[in-house]
């Protein structure tokens, strides 16, 4: 009965009011942009380079959107990288062989995880604060076990898995992609992952309708845990060794890509796919910045602008909506 | 997830219980709150429960759902002794329920809504996509509703939505289904709509428990009626044996002869006016005067921009042009301080959300909105003043509370709505702006409330009154103006009230008396 036009254009306008889109566009626009700007952009290398930058918040990204969409955050996702590293480093410099220490370093990532939700979940402590201060513990303590010492000397049976590459492109990126697209394939087509929805949207409700919360909220803490273990890594790696300072930031850039990914701090809203983009955005957009020469200082300053316009973004469309109803 | 059709005639399934409790009992600390009570719903039947805020209503049907388990006393579901131990295992049961509150996530399709957590899946726990849009359309399609499966929540109005909720706990098939206060957000057609399909759903066989403090809908909706008072089942009666004052004396233990109270004569005299008020998109050319002691009442259906205008009116949105007069002088609203400063209150119907402070105390509520009267001039708080006037308040109105200190989201509804009006008397108004004063208050704190505007009408105060309880409005009210689409669509007197009459004018149909055409 509605008339053709008019629909086609109101599902335009449907699609167009998602996240996803728009970044889509924006990132469109910024690569032209760049491609006339600088002749390198566009050079096969400089796209694995951006791409391999962004590999650790990318990986995180996804876990954290988990959170953020059952209403959950997590700011010890840096601390817990680098206990992973730590983990792993000891346990290969003791002669543990490459495999088995991976697994270590995961179980001590996945505690970490399980610790976060067990205070979240059961004994209800507000996210932030028990993630706060558990990235604070576990700094602290590492840094008594490390003594400001670096882990070094890692065999390169453990570094190929950060510097091997195909086509050029290297592991960490594909693990980065592979990451993506399992978290988005399930998170949009599985009921245990789309819980999440419920509970971010109303947890409440969400308990009415039969959802384990409290499992559900256990498993994403674990989760995200287990993928900043798994970036922790790869990054680790990739450079053969890791410093002290290793994630530190990592919790406050990867929360910055999911929100301008479409995530709300509410809950019940944003997609795998979404946190990717939020990540791709703020990779293309350093990288930019840097073929510029625009001075690395200037680049936090930029993302922060732009995460809040994002945000204010969001507000507007909301605001039109229900002025529309 | 069909209701199967049985084609059988409703008398013979009357005679089959569906449900049956037996001496349920619930304590929490310090209060019985439901109390030995004892009852059996019939198959089919539509049983309405009433009774005062804290009668023990809620927590019955949250037992009866699974949330609480009775401290004592047991319940059978056709004939079988049955224990709850989640609101998940009621469901499966046969007993659903449908909260006050909104339980769907907007960014989620109506499908998902519908069927959130049992989602058609296949081996893996992946969702069948195609099934599930299939499946809710052919449910949406069953109540004639035409919602586009994929549409994601948010973008329905508060009345979809509410219907979207009701839908939920239908779909899951239940034996029993209770509804708490289902019309509260909905319009009187999503209203109508929501009376049709129970009616439908109850010949074939669904029985309802409806909770509700409107008595109009007892008669409306349900077969029979339970009365609760203090936790305690007072008497469950054919509703067409009882009348609305039977049930209010079984509600509240006592005769309220006057709800309403006695009409005040205004004094003839202008006072307040407001003209060629205009929000474009919400009103438009809103004209509205008040005499000095009138009651004037704002009726029209939900949405119709009643509240836009009073929210304008006190400067918590624009508006575009239109002038107000106080006392013949020209006044200048742009923000809510200048509405106080001219002595304008405004009371919201969302005393939870935007009226009160719930987290605080009485005391510290009452003075909010005139701290300036309680500073002193060197800028410190004077607390022997607050406490002085808040405790005159508690007594004035009537508050029930052993100390101004007492945190006011432990108060009832009832209590709560008279400290809101107690803060606003603080600034001396000289014109109040009510609205909906008695939603969630029961008929005992209704009384109260509506002596309480009578008294301010007494003493030269003007009221307009924004209600969608028509028998309120016609009880109280010198003049009702009623709003339709953003206009003033009708202006009646009191002499000509009647329900009628203002739902037409709601409605946007010109009234036409039989008899006499006094209507122009």
């Amino acid at each position: 009965m509605a008339n053709r036009g008019s629909l086609i254009l109101r599902s335009l306008r449907r699609v167009a009011a998602f996240r996803e889109f728009a970044l889509i566009i924006v990132l469109i626009v910024m690569g032209i942009a760049m491609t006339f700007a600088s002749p390198v952009f566009l050079d096969i290398g400089n796209l694995q380079a951006i791409l391999l930058a962004l590999s650790v918040e990318g990986t995180i990204a996804v876990g954290m959107m988990l959170l953020l969409i059952s209403g959950g955050l997590d700011l010890s996702v840096g601390s817990t990288l680098w206990f992973t590293v730590v983990v792993t480093g000891l346990a290969l410099q003791a002669g543990v062989t490459t495999f088995p220490s991976i697994i270590l370093g995961l179980i001590a990532a996945l505690s970490v995880g399980l610790i976060n939700g067990l205070l979240v979940a059961k004994m209800k402590i507000n996210p932030f604060i028990t993630t706060l201060g558990m990235s604070i513990t576990i700094r602290g303590l590492l840094l008594v076990i490390a003594r400001g010492r670096a882990v070094l000397n890692l065999p390169a049976s453990f570094t190929v898995i950060g510097q091997g590459s195909i086509f050029g492109f290297q592991y960490p990126t594909f693990v980065m992609i592979a990451i993506v697209i399992i978290g988005d394939v399930l998170m949009r087509n599985t009921r245990f992952f789309r819980q999440n929805y419920y509970i971010g949207g109303n947890e409440k409700a969400a308990s009415l309708s039969g959802i384990n919360v409290n499992f559900v909220k256990i498993a994403n803490y674990c989760i995200v845990a287990l993928l900043a273990g798994v970036a922790g890594l790869l990054i680790t790696a990739r450079f053969g060794s890791s410093s002290v300072t290793i994630g530190t930031g990592v919790e406050l850039r990867v929360i910055t890509a999911t929100i301008i990914g479409g995530a709300s701090l509410n809950g019940g809203e944003g997609s795998v796919f979404g946190a990717f983009l939020g990540a791709l955005f703020m990779g293309v957009l350093a990288n930019a910045l840097n073929l510029l020469g625009v001075d690395t200082y200037w680049q936090n300053f930029i993302t922060g602008m732009i995460l809040i316009i994002a945000v204010m973004f969001d507000v507007i469309n909301e605001k039109r909506k229900s002025q529309q109803k | 997830m069909q209701v199967s059709l049985h084609p059988l005639i409703i008398c013979e399934m009357i005679m089959e219980e569906v449900l049956r409790t037996e001496n349920i009992s619930k304590n929490f600390p310090g209060v019985k709150a439901v109390d030995n009570v004892s009852f059996s719903l019939m198959k089919g039947e539509i049983l309405a429960l009433i009774g005062e805020n804290g009668a023990g209503k809620s927590t019955l049907s949250q037992i009866l759902s699974g949330v609480y388990k009775p401290d004592e006393g047991q319940f059978l579901l056709e004939g079988a002794l049955v224990v709850f131990f989640s609101p998940n295992d009621a469901i499966q049961q046969g007993i659903s329920m449908v909260f006050q509150e909104l339980s769907l996530v907007g960014s989620l399709s109506v499908a998902e809504n519908l069927f959130a957590n049992r989602q058609p899946t296949g081996k893996v726990g992946n969702i069948h996509w195609s099934v599930l849009y299939q499946q809710t359309h052919d449910f949406l399609q069953r109540f004639n509703l035409n919602l586009d499966p994929r549409q994601q929540v948010k973008y329905l109005s508060m009345g979809q939505q509410q219907i979207l909720e009701i839908l939920k706990a239908i779909s899951t098939d239940p034996k029993v289904l209770i509804l708490d206060e289902p019309s509260s957000s909905l319009t009187e057609a999503e209203t109508t709509f929501l009376f049709e399909n129970i009616r439908k759903l109850q010949q074939q066989g669904m029985s309802f428990i409806y909770i509700t403090h409107k008595l109009s809908e007892v008669f409306q909706i349900a077969d029979q009626v339970m009365v609760m008072r203090d936790g305690k089942y007072v008497s469950k009666r054919d509703v067409h044996e009882v009348t609305e004052s039977d049930l209010v004396n079984m509600m509240v233990g006592r005769e309220i002869r006057k709800l309403y109270g006695a009409s005040g004569k205004p004094i003839q005299e202008e006072y307040f006016r407001v003209e060629g008020f205009t929000r474009d998109n919400f009103f438009t050319d809103i004209l509205l005067n008040l005499k000095r002691g009138e009651i004037i009442g704002l009726a029209g259906l939900i949405g119709a921009g009643r509240t836009q205008i009073g929210r304008s009116i006190f400067g918590i949105d624009p508006h575009d042009s239109g002038r107000i007069f106080l006392n013949g002088k020209e006044i200048h609203i742009s923000k809510p301080l200048s509405a106080i400063e001219n002595g304008i209150a405004y009371l919201t119907e969302d005393r939870k959300g935007q009226g009160l402070f719930l987290s605080m105390s009485i005391r510290e509520n009452i003075v909010a909105p005139s701290l300036r009267r309680f500073t002193a001039r060197s800028g410190f708080l004077d607390s022997r003043r607050i406490d002085r006037f808040a405790n005159e308040a508690v007594e004035q109105y009537s508050i029930a509370t052993p100390s101004i200190t007492k945190k006011l989201i432990n108060l009832s509804g009832g209590n709560q709505q008279k400290c809101l009006i107690a803060m606003w008397m603080g600034i001396n108004p000289k014109v109040i702006i009510f609205d909906e004063p008695t939603r969630g208050v029961d008929v005992g704190a209704r009384a109260e409330i509506y002596q309480k505007l009578r008294d301010f009408a007494a003493a030269g105060t003007g009221v307009i009154m924004i209600s969608s309880d028509l028998p309120e409005l016609i009880g109280m009210c010198n003049r009702i103006l009623v709003v339709h689409h953003g206009r003033i669509s009708g202006e009646i007197d009191r002499a000509d009230f009647t329900e009628e009459r203002i739902m037409a004018l709601s409605a946007g149909i010109q009234y036409k008396p039989n008899s006499n055409g006094k209507e122009n």
